[in-house]
């Protein structure tokens, strides 16, 4: 698969901070390509860079190995994590006048059965719900048909039925053949969605691959969990990697029948115990500290 | 290129529209201004001005015992063809020159003429030698007619400046500008689209209140319409550009309100929207004529006033188009999208 998106050594120094570290990765076409990590790690600022929107402070960026330019801008379809639209527009007009700014454009029907907005055509932008407003914002990003598209923390705010409607839409983009870059903080949606993740930190990406491959190599086995208040005595005795995060123990492990008689006498209500397989969010919190910051 | 400034400029008109709100205060403030000072003023100054011809800017009262007066303003003037042709109008109740042949004119279908003549004679009939008189025919222009360019023209400069400065600084600050940004659309053709959105909306209001204020008030045009209408369409150009400058970069709308402000009251004041600036010093009249809405008052009232042609106006035309261009090229290189 040829490489959609590359960037290399990019850098953003504001004053005091260094929002973005010489960050590098390349993404192949057709997949979608997460980049994850806490508030403040310079996600979003790396990928307004990669749009053009926040000049670096230096880098560059490649676009199916050409530096970003106009074609980059017919091509791309970007949703932002905060946009206004105009007020007193309704959303087909709204749709309207975003397709009439390229040269490629989508089949407007297309658009609107694809976003489920048939209903919403004629209501006025202000009047739509936090999910009618990301769909109408995810079809302003795909009215020029794009190649590449940019999802910046689309799911926000939204309540749970919401974000799974737009995981349907975005797994359907997915299966279209669009290149996707999806920046979130939830590791839920990162795992259903994305082919493959960065996790940054700090301005830098601290590790890269497909979640399966990047949970098989840092976790061997399952994680058994227990409050922090069942504990009775102390578990050095026990052989696996042992951590305690927001009141809970957590235990990975390669033989849960080991690990449990190696736990049972330390832990005072068994019934309390859960096997399970690790997660994205565990080793985003392994990688990141271990806390989610604010 | 124009198919993507079309597409804002239709957005942009449907917006302002649509908000009822903005969009009949646009409306009602130059018609509630009309019709208010028609009535509250009648038509007629309330001052006896009497025009003093001679060289010096300073009137020596010991020339004639007229000029003593207190209850009426004198005001020195070198321009004869110009005082002249204000006594014909009855912006000046009388024209007076001292000098080795005293001689006044006045209007004889003026009221107020008749009363201030009266004292210049009574005044005189000690002071020899007898004054010379002349007299000028012409209908009045009552301040209705002469203020109609000035209400429409700040209504034009308040909608066009705080009609597109303020919108651009509220995109800016809520994202939208930058939505844009990430599209082809270049800085210039989101200008050019505020620009000729503002301008049609503006001249249509304009339009609309000129026409039924000449209806209902029965205003003074002595010129040609079309004329008038192009003055007020490439002053709006040059009052949108300028608005477009100064929210070129800024980021907050409490700045970009402060600095509108900061151009509008002193183009207000100083370009004679509701009073005439001949008396002021030529430092406040070159300044005057820095502002765009200073060559679209002189230019309308010359039109609607005294009937002056295309030609006549032409200076001015050219004097705000490239005002308009300065401020256009200015806007679309310093023009920001983001808040960065």
């Amino acid at each position: 698969m040829p490489t959609v998106l590359e960037a290399r050594n990019l850098t953003k120094q504001y004053p005091g901070v260094r929002a973005v570290d010489g960050l590098s990765f390349a993404m192949p076409e057709g997949i979608c390509f997460g980049l994850l990590g806490p508030n403040g790690a310079g996600k979003t600022t790396t990928v307004e860079i990669i749009e053009g929107v926040t000049p670096a402070t230096s880098g560059e960026v490649f676009y199916f190995g050409e530096p970003v330019g106009p074609k980059f801008q017919q091509e791309a379809g970007i949703q932002f994590q905060n946009t206004a639209l105009q007020d007193f527009l309704t959303v087909r007009e709204t749709i309207e006048m975003f397709r009439s700014l390229y040269e490629r454009k989508a089949d407007f029907d297309k658009l609107v059965e694809q976003c489920s907005l048939h209903d919403l055509l004629d209501r006025d932008n202000r009047k739509l719900s936090g999910g009618q407003r990301q769909r109408l914002l995810l079809a302003v990003a795909l009215v020029n048909r794009p190649r590449l598209i940019f999802l910046d923390e689309p799911t926000t705010g939204l309540d749970p039925q919401a974000r799974r409607n737009f995981w349907d839409l975005v797994q359907n983009l997915r299966t279209q053949g669009a290149s996707i870059v999806l920046t979130t903080h939830y590791m839920d949606e990162a795992q259903v969605l994305c082919d493959e993740i960065a996790i940054m930190d700090a301005g830098k990406i601290v590790t890269q691959g497909s979640p399966d491959a990047l949970l098989r190599e840092r976790y061997k086995g399952l994680i058994i969990e227990f409050p922090v208040t069942d504990v009775t005595g102390a578990l050095d005795d026990i052989e696996h990697t042992v951590y305690e995060n927001l009141g809970i123990v957590e235990v990975i492990t390669s033989d849960v029948s080991a690990s449990l008689q190696q736990l049972s006498p330390h832990v005072q209500n068994l019934n309390h115990i859960k096997i399970r397989q690790p997660n994205l969010e565990d080793l985003f919190l392994d990688l990141t500290g271990h806390t989610l910051r604010a | 290129m124009f198919g993507r400034i079309y597409a804002i400029f239709k957005g942009r008109n449907r917006e302002f529209l649509r908000d009822r709100a903005s969009f009949a205060w646009n409306m009602l403030l130059p018609i509630v201004l009309m019709f208010g000072l028609s009535f509250a003023l009648g038509g007629d100054r309330d001052a006896y001005t009497v025009g003093v011809l001679q060289d010096d800017d300073v009137i020596v009262a010991a020339q004639h015992p007229f000029l003593d007066r207190r209850d009426i303003k004198f005001v020195a003037t070198r321009d004869k063809e110009d005082a002249l042709s204000k006594v014909a109008r009855h912006q000046l109740d009388l024209l007076v020159e001292f000098g080795d042949t005293p001689r006044y004119w006045v209007n004889p279908d003026s009221a107020k003429g008749h009363f201030v003549e009266l004292a210049l004679l009574q005044a005189g009939s000690t002071a020899p030698p007898t004054i010379q008189k002349e007299q000028i025919a012409g209908d009045p222009i009552r301040y209705v007619d002469w203020v109609l360019p000035g209400i429409l023209g700040m209504n034009m400069m308040f909608s066009c400046m705080f009609g597109v400065g303020y919108v651009v600084v509220r995109y800016r600050k809520n994202g939208f500008l930058k939505r844009l940004s990430a599209t082809p659309l270049t800085s210039f053709e989101f200008i050019a689209a505020q620009v000729a959105s503002r301008m049609v909306l503006i001249m249509a209001i304009t339009v609309f209140v000129y026409t039924g204020t000449h209806l209902f008030l029965d205003t003074r045009m002595e010129g040609s319409f079309f004329t008038l209408f192009l003055v007020a369409l490439v002053g709006a150009i040059s009052m949108v550009s300028l608005g477009l400058v100064i929210s070129a970069r800024v980021t907050s709308e409490e700045l970009a309100g402060g600095l509108l402000n900061l151009v509008n009251w002193p183009m207000m004041l100083l370009s004679g929207v509701w009073f005439s600036l001949e008396g002021a010093g030529d430092f406040v009249q070159n300044l005057a004529k820095l502002f765009p809405l200073t060559h679209v008052l002189n230019s309308a009232r010359a039109v609607m006033l005294d009937g002056a042609t295309l030609l006549d106006v032409a200076p001015s035309l050219v004097a705000l188009t490239v005002l308009s261009a300065t401020f256009i090229g200015i806007g679309a290189r310093v023009f920001r999208w983001g808040q960065y």
